[in-house]
């Protein structure tokens, strides 16, 4: 009885933290240029595809494919930051809905051309397969190693965030944009680096996603729902909201599966839409 | 609404001015019988594209007109084409009375939701209606018993029309309904936006906050034209039904609220004919582009969204008053 429980909980939470890796990126960028970016999940799909491409058709071991995973999401966010989305920095959210949309439909389409449509296959080393019995209960290795990727990354980001120079400028710009440039903090080269960072993480998410939730060209709109829901219920340039949002959104959305499959995803969309008239900035938002 | 002198206008000749009938509107109606005439296999395309316009006029006024941005209008569509399909399932096909019937369920949840959202902007708001619309798309897909889930609803039959005349496979029947009742809805719409309720609407889009300040109640005014809006997505999602006797979740999905986005942008948002414009382009592309694999076609959909961002801010419309602007400019 106990057993079945642990293992769902722990599944929720295995999932949870695949979908803050996914989804801090966001949140930060979000809380620094209130720029709305539809295409962050497309970031996330590039990521997984890096991974199947590595592993299937170069033979890289999965280990290493994901920096790479990493860095090409990340080069291909900066390369879209400046030469599109920086010009809308000041527009309307609408025209921003609307770019950002337009990219996502092109990535789609884009990537069912190059892979076509069906699911990619992918093969995790032996090492990261099986199950470890704790106590009773099976605890897919799997999982473990994704929560103690997930954790590295949010203690990493913590750290950079809180005591580094670089971090001050970005908490900076994040609080107060305006009063961040009146003090000669150049808020557009930090942005920059910040959205790299940011959609290189949810890169490197859509990397580790492929073995746990499949990969295909549906990816990048069907995890932008979830993202977007964990930023506004984690509040905008919260680290720690989005973590506590995504691990909600993932016990909750694995238990709702395993206990009521009829209700789908309903909860999660009930979910988010109480939170947010409840408190329309999110738990930890503050604006 | 560019005002080309600074001269200062009583806002009723103001109004009144706009309400005018310019002859190029009048045109254009016409100009909806000629598919009668010149193009009778494409009746049934005519009628969806009709549709199609009336959704994206309903969406027009909430996104062109007060600025609420919504990802998630195809609940009232949807809302308006299973309360049909599933009445008429139970046996009284009378189309007007469905249409009726339709409208008044889309409108009924259109107020509800208009309480959630009223208070809200920017991403809280593109949230909440992307949200409601995924909700009610997760209930009827659970509530397969009533809706029939992904395999849609069977056995939808519609009488014919008045009693005389029945919906043809070629669209003479679907096409005249759809036309007549789009442009009723139009007539509406252009006299609320030509309204001093319209002004204040506008007013909303450009600072929410200082309307209140002139005494303008800017959330009544947003759950007011919210509903509005769901009641004339309502009969689009009624007209649907009515004219194919087919509903499925597809009339729920978030495609079909991106799609008629795409519409309304494509023609230009806050102008009466942005929608109806923008679905004959959208409509007649996906038309000719059939044979392309639907995947595709959505890139191509894409980069027109990127463009139009970038180069054609206001749509097909504001790009043509624009150089109908500057030709003029250029007559002495």
């Amino acid at each position: 009885m106990i057993g079945p429980f642990v293992a769902v909980m722990f599944d929720g939470f295995a999932y949870g933290m695949l979908l803050f890796l996914m989804s801090v990126g966001l949140s930060v960028t979000l809380g620094m240029m209130n720029f709305v970016n539809l295409a962050h999940g497309s970031f996330a799909m590039i990521g997984g595809y890096v991974t199947v491409t590595l592993m299937n058709h170069l033979g890289w071991p999965f280990l290493a494919t994901l920096p790479a995973a990493f860095l090409v999401a990340a080069v291909f966010s900066v390369a879209f930051e400046r030469t599109l989305f920086r010009r809308l920095y000041q527009a309307t959210d609408l025209d921003q809905v609307l770019l950002t949309i337009g990219l996502v439909f092109m990535s789609i389409a884009a990537v069912a051309y190059i892979y076509g449509t069906e699911l990619q296959p992918i093969h995790v080393p032996d090492y990261l397969r099986g199950f470890v019995t704790l106590w009773g209960v099976n605890f897919a290795v799997y999982r473990l190693f994704l929560v103690a990727v997930a954790l590295a990354v949010s203690a990493l980001l913590v750290v950079g965030l809180e005591y580094t120079r670089f971090g001050a400028q970005v908490r900076a710009a994040v609080d107060n944009q305006r009063m961040a440039r009146g003090l000669g903090i150049d808020v557009d080269r930090s942005f920059a680096y910040t959205f790299a960072l940011g959609s290189g993480l949810a890169g490197l998410g859509g990397a580790l996603a492929v073995e746990i939730v499949g990969l295909d060209h549906s990816f990048a709109l069907v995890y932008l729902v979830y993202v977007l829901i964990i930023v506004s219920v984690g509040g905008l340039g919260s680290i720690a909201g989005s973590l506590l949002a995504a691990i909600v959104i993932g016990i909750s959305d694995t238990a709702g599966k395993y206990y009521f499959p009829y209700l789908g995803a309903f909860l999660i969309y009930l979910v988010m839409i109480i939170v947010l008239m409840w408190r329309p900035a999110g738990l930890f938002g503050r604006r | 609404m560019t005002m080309t002198s600074a001269t200062v206008v009583e806002p009723r000749a103001l109004l009144l001015a706009q309400n005018r009938w310019h002859p190029v509107e009048i045109a254009f109606w016409l100009a909806t019988l000629l598919p009668f005439y010149f193009f009778p296999s494409y009746l049934s395309l005519a009628s969806q594209i009709a549709i199609a316009a009336l959704f994206a006029l309903s969406l027009d006024l909430i996104l062109g007109y007060a600025g609420i941005v919504s990802l998630g209008h195809a609940a009232y569509f949807g809302m308006g084409a299973y309360t049909v399909g599933l009445i008429s399932k139970l046996g009284w096909g009378e189309p007007l009375s469905l249409l009726v019937v339709g409208a008044l369920s889309a409108g009924l949840l259109g107020y509800v939701t208009s309480f959630i959202i009223a208070p809200f902007r920017h991403l809280t708001l593109i949230m909440i209606t992307l949200g409601i619309g995924l909700l009610l798309l997760e209930a009827a897909n659970s509530a397969s018993w009533l809706t029939g889930g992904a395999d849609g609803l069977q056995g939808v039959r519609i009488w014919p029309l008045l009693n005389t005349f029945e919906f043809d496979l070629w669209g003479y029947t679907a096409y005249s309904y759809s036309l007549i009742v789009l442009f009723v809805v139009f007539l509406v719409a252009r006299r609320l936006i030509h309204s001093p309720f319209g002004l204040a609407l506008r007013g909303i889009r450009e600072n929410a906050v200082r309307m209140p300040a002139i005494g303008a109640p800017s959330r009544t005014h947003i759950r007011k034209i919210y509903t509005i809006s769901a009641i004339m997505a309502g009969i689009a999602g009624a007209l649907i039904v009515e004219t194919t006797e087919t509903v499925s979740l597809e009339a729920l999905s978030f495609e079909r609220s991106a799609d008629v986005l795409v519409m309304l942008i494509v023609g230009g948002a806050g102008r009466l004919y942005g929608g109806i414009v923008g679905s004959i382009i959208y409509m007649v592309a996906r038309d000719q582009f059939s044979g392309v694999n639907p995947q595709y076609w959505y890139f191509w959909i894409g980069l027109l969204l990127v463009a139009i961002v970038m180069f054609l801010p206001n749509g097909v419309l504001g790009g043509l008053q624009r150089l109908t602007a500057g030709w003029k400019s250029r007559k002495p």
